[in-house]
């Protein structure tokens, strides 16, 4: 082999192994620091108690608040986005023109790269203020309106990914149906959309990691109070939000506050490692069954 | 009355002056033809004679191609296809397509031969059951799969999943079924069976197939078309335009001078 050669694979192994090395090198400190953390408070109490305080005196360590808090902001997200993903999806695929889809859906990928520090400002000072004029009860912070906003910034992922995936189904299908007498909207959701079931699913998963893992959007307008609770109309605390309150206040480096932002790190990591996992999974599986 | 409809339905279908173009490009230029009822009507022709695009014209199947647009009407039982008042879903119940590819859904062969009546909204089971079973046995699938109708479409051969084709138009009993190559991706007896299929269907059906096989139109075929360049060359009854064709272009393909 030429020497050319040698060193062109060299740097290209190189940069595929500083990748490896960051991935390896975060579960590293999450998992030492976790581990350290483990040793003070049992992994019995993390799981199952039923308050978050590790700032105040009255120190408790249950992870449920926090989680409660992320699940409600990522379950009013994605009752935001599927309906509108998906339909935009099939309005994309099946009705617009060429010319239009063209047109959309750039614009649309467009919401995604808003920054999120924006969304989360929208939230509070734009949203929260409509909602508070529908139901009066509305706490300041609450996990409806970043939820909400948290849904619009993801429908991106799920209208552009499921687009792709409706149009990935073979055309044959589609006049397959149409032949039979199917309207657009029959053949859409009676061929289409289980035919590109895969491909939704892990649109779908992606935008769910999305949402467990945004931060800004609830760090800004879901408040800080870590509340075991599934009403969206209070103040809650997501992982996230509690991770970036604490990395940025002026809790002390090693002390056992400090060590709860890697705890509460490496539950999010599971999750969506997780979720990972399945889309991965799933993907594998329905394209061996429809190929 | 009788009288009437003996006259009305002296021809299946009239096509009268169709042009058909893809944006500019004019792939048919001006067809006129008549086709009777029950009868199998062969449409030959090189590749892009326009012969598959006037074939889905019969069923709208253009319709939703980006830049297509004809001109001319064609009449189905005497009723203009292309008038304002026919929904196209109607259309289709009658008129049927079986593809050049075996095309069966990712379902079950039961929901395959099913989904026509499914989206007409009919539900019963055991209406469902007993088109199923008329529509497969009609296409001569039944015998090899009536103990796994719950098996998917997919695990079927190539030759099975056409005749469920077949089947899933059948089951919407259409009076039209317009076969587009049906045969050219299949193996020899497969291609026989569907031969012998279409001989059967005959009886109830009016059927037109496109097909490159030469054979293949003079053996199932009672009249066959020859289109070139967009243009109906010859059209008369399949001896006529096998033994004895008028046009030089028809006798030149036929013999296998080109094309």
């Amino acid at each position: 082999m030429k020497r050319g050669e040698k060193i062109i694979e060299g740097v290209l192994f190189l940069c595929a192994l500083i990748t490896i090395l960051t991935t390896v090198g975060i579960i590293w400190v999450l998992l030492k620091e976790s581990i350290s953390f483990f040793t003070e408070v049992s992994v019995f109490d993390f799981l199952t108690d039923k308050e978050w305080t590790p700032l105040f005196s009255d120190k408790h360590f249950g992870i449920l608040p926090l989680l409660s808090g992320t699940l409600l902001t990522t379950v009013v997200a994605i009752v935001v986005a599927l309906p509108l993903g998906l339909t935009i999806a099939i309005y994309l695929n099946e009705y617009a023109p060429k010319s239009f889809r063209k047109v959309v859906k750039p614009l649309l990928e467009i919401l995604a790269a808003i920054p999120t520090v924006v969304y989360g400002f929208f939230a509070l000072i734009v949203v929260t203020p409509f909602l508070q004029s529908i139901f009066p009860g509305l706490s300041g912070f609450n996990a409806l309106s970043p939820g909400i906003v948290m849904g619009i910034m993801i429908v991106p992922f799920i209208s552009s990914l499921s687009e792709d995936a409706l149009a990935a189904v073979p055309s044959s299908l589609r006049e397959a149906s149409y032949g039979l007498g199917a309207t657009k909207l029959q053949t859409s959701f009676k061929v289409l959309i289980p035919a590109a079931s895969s491909g939704i699913i892990s649109s779908v998963i992606l935008a769910l990691s999305r949402a467990i893992g945004e931060t800004m959007i609830v760090a800004i307008a879901a408040g800080q109070q870590p509340r075991l609770t599934l009403d969206p109309t209070v103040p809650i605390e997501t992982i996230t939000a509690f991770i970036v309150q604490v990395s940025l206040g002026d809790v002390p480096h090693g002390s056992l506050e400090y060590k709860t932002i890697f705890a509460a790190g490496l539950t999010l990591f599971v999750f969506t490692l997780i979720l990972n996992n399945v889309s991965f999974y799933v993907n594998r599986r329905y394209k061996l069954k429809y190929d | 009355m009788v009288n009437r409809v003996m006259e009305t339905n002296k021809f299946k279908i009239q096509a009268k002056d169709i042009h058909a173009y893809y944006g500019t490009h004019h792939v048919i230029k001006g067809i006129d033809m008549d086709i009777k009822p029950n009868s199998v009507t062969a449409f030959i022709g090189p590749s892009g004679c326009g012969k598959s695009t006037f074939l889905r014209l019969i069923n709208r199947m253009n319709d939703y191609i980006e830049g297509f647009t004809k001109t001319g009407d064609i009449l189905l039982d005497d009723k203009n296809i292309y008038a304002s008042n026919v929904q196209v879903e109607q259309l289709r119940k009658e008129v049927g397509m079986v593809f050049q590819k075996p095309n069966p859904f990712p379902k079950s062969i039961f929901e395959n031969v099913t989904y026509g009546l499914k989206i007409q909204g009919i539900t019963n089971k055991s209406d469902l059951e007993e088109t199923a079973e008329r529509s497969l046995r009609q296409a001569a699938l039944w015998e090899e799969v009536k103990d796994d109708l719950k098996k998917s479409a997919l695990a079927l051969s190539g030759g099975q999943q056409q005749r469920l084709c077949i089947a899933r138009t059948l089951a919407v009993e259409p009076s039209v079924i317009l076969m587009d190559e049906p045969a050219s991706a299949l193996d020899p007896i497969s291609t026989a069976k569907i031969e012998e299929l279409i001989f059967e269907l005959k009886e109830k059906y009016t059927i037109i197939i496109v097909t490159h096989n030469m054979q293949q139109a003079s053996r199932v075929s009672d009249r066959t078309a020859f289109f070139y360049m967009g243009e109906l060359i010859e059209y008369g009854k399949t001896k006529q335009i096998f033994l004895n064709p008028k046009k030089e272009k028809t006798e030149n393909y036929i013999s296998g001078r080109f094309g």
